[in-house]
């Protein structure tokens, strides 16, 4: 191609999109649409993701160390433990703290005066990396010399990775129906953007022109439109996002919701929006002129 | 040169619309194309610019074989012919300049070949005073004249006029009538396809009648060969 008539054919795919204001306009709509629904939805199963991980993380295994053994015998297990594969966190309790803990979370913890904390063992809590491995991880624990006993709230653990699986296949399945969804809506509409043009095409095809020459225009437009909207989505995502975590956490005053802060996610986001733009104009133009080039 | 040799199309649905076309029109001439509705007059012009292939028989058009053309070689063949149709197929958001310029362009023209060949054709068919302006501002007359514009800008060899004064008056037809004369001797081909008897009549040129996919007459106007 003639290098005059790419300039030629970039300044028609912008002019289009102006010389069919209305068709532009609808196309642009239906990607911003279309993009703030399938953005929307992966940003909040991001966060739901994320907080069920830190929920999660509170789900701890205590593991005690036997009372024969000294203070600092029992403090050197510390590295045995760390030494294990899946461990996030290992904490040292002493028993007389536990007793205080103990006491303060009572009802009534004048009635505990007295009580003779030799009796009690010293202990580990020991977070874990994956609530998955738990049980495997108890038998590893177990089997270091000094520890005696553990406790685990292992039906607790399966229902947080329960949770995070279906979450995750929940987001996947999701995120998938609404693209199709929207590759099919915004591929309609380039369609009728094309058939309201059909006779400018018939015209290129009668006096000669080949079909890269006349898909050209309308992939530029495609491009175009498809980028115009990625960029409006992005734009309407980032603010509806911080105006909403922002509210969120004015009525959440026990600080349940921890959302990721928005620059934390904005350029796999940018990335997401860019790609999705480029992949259904371009591919929605080139795939709906298809229609229009055989005469 | 048009040549077409015992040429059959039937359509997938298996309608007869061709059966056994033979024909020639050799460069330089100018030849009317007459029947009446559903003769196959349609099919032989869809057949010479490559929007159909024959059935059976052959097609040769420009130095084109067209039973065995290429997909990628039909807009090739479309530049050396120019086609002019009864509703004008313009585009109303160009000008009068831009919709002949835009023929140009399709085809890979520079913007200095369009700038001195635009105005000339504007001014064969007599548009030179109106290139500013959009095609719904003229006249039918007018149109149909843009029309030919467009067909005649890449200098093909051949035009192809399907009923070309189908939608305009008496005086009118007899204007671009002549226009496809004076066209014709520049030495273009002209094939102009028609039902209008009467304007045949006038012009004395070679009529070839087609009906029911056969062609019945083949001649001068009023000497017909059977």
């Amino acid at each position: 191609m003639k290098s005059n008539n790419f300039g030629y054919l970039l300044k028609e795919g912008v002019k289009g999109i102006f010389l069919h204001g209305f068709m532009s306009f609808a196309a642009v709509c239906v990607t911003v649409a279309c993009l703030l629904i399938v953005g929307s939805f992966t940003t909040v199963a991001y966060n739901l993701n994320i907080m069920v991980e830190e929920l999660n993380k509170t789900n701890e295994v205590t593991v005690y160390v036997d009372r024969e053994l000294s203070d600092a015998e029992a403090k050197s297990i510390d590295t045995k433990i760390k030494r294990l594969d899946n461990i996030a966190s290992c904490e040292f309790v002493y028993r007389e703290d536990a007793f205080e803990d103990f006491k303060d979370a009572s009802d009534n913890p004048d009635a505990f005066d007295g009580f003779d904390t030799s009796y009690l063992e010293h202990r580990y809590i020991v977070i874990l990396e994956d609530n998955r491995l738990m049980q495997e991880t108890i038998d590893q624990l177990m089997q270091i010399p000094g520890i005696v006993d553990y406790r685990a709230a292992q039906e607790l653990a399966d229902g947080f990775t329960a949770m995070q699986d279906i979450l995750r296949v929940v987001t996947v399945v999701v995120t998938i129906v609404l693209l199709i969804v929207s590759l099919l809506i915004i591929s309609n509409t380039v369609k009728l953007a094309m058939y309201d043009r059909r006779d400018e095409i018939s015209i290129m095809k009668m006096v000669g022109a080949t079909n890269g020459f006349i898909r050209l225009p309308f992939v530029v437009e495609g491009f175009l439109l498809g980028m115009t909207g990625a960029a409006l989505a992005f734009l309407v995502e980032w603010l509806a996002y911080d105006a909403v975590v922002e509210r969120i956490a004015q009525a959440d005053a026990l600080d349940m919701f921890q959302f990721v802060p928005f620059h934390q996610i904005v350029w796999p986001l940018v990335g997401t929006f860019a790609a999705a733009g480029l992949f259904v104009g371009i591919v929605g133009s080139w795939t709906s002129i298809r229609k229009f080039m055989d005469v | 040169m048009i040549e077409f040799t015992n040429v059959v199309k039937t359509y997938a649905e298996g309608n007869d619309a061709l059966r056994g076309v033979s024909m020639q029109i050799e460069d330089g001439e100018f030849a009317f194309l007459v029947g009446p509705s559903g003769s196959g007059k349609s099919t032989i012009i869809k057949l010479i610019n490559g929007e159909l292939k024959p059935t059976s028989g052959a097609v040769h058009v420009n130095g084109y074989s067209l039973e065995r053309i290429r997909k990628r070689e039909i807009p090739y063949l479309r530049r050396t012919i120019g086609v002019v149709f009864q509703d004008f197929r313009l585009i109303d958001t160009k000008t009068v300049y831009e919709n002949v310029a835009f023929a140009m362009r399709v085809v890979g023209a520079r913007e200095r070949e369009i700038r001195e060949r635009v105005p000339y054709v504007l001014e064969l068919v007599g548009l030179e005073t109106k290139e500013k302006r959009h095609p719904s501002a003229l006249s039918g007359g007018e149109q149909q004249r843009l029309a030919i514009a467009r067909a005649l800008v890449n200098n093909p060899s051949t035009i192809i006029a399907d009923e070309p004064t189908g939608n305009l008056d008496p005086a009118r037809s007899i204007e671009i009538m002549s226009l496809l004369q004076e066209i014709n001797n520049l030495g273009t081909t002209v094939l102009v396809v028609t039902h209008e008897l009467e304007l045949v009549e006038r012009m004395h040129k070679r009529v070839i009648a087609i009906d029911e996919g056969l062609v019945i007459s083949d001649g001068l106007d009023g000497e017909e060969e059977q």
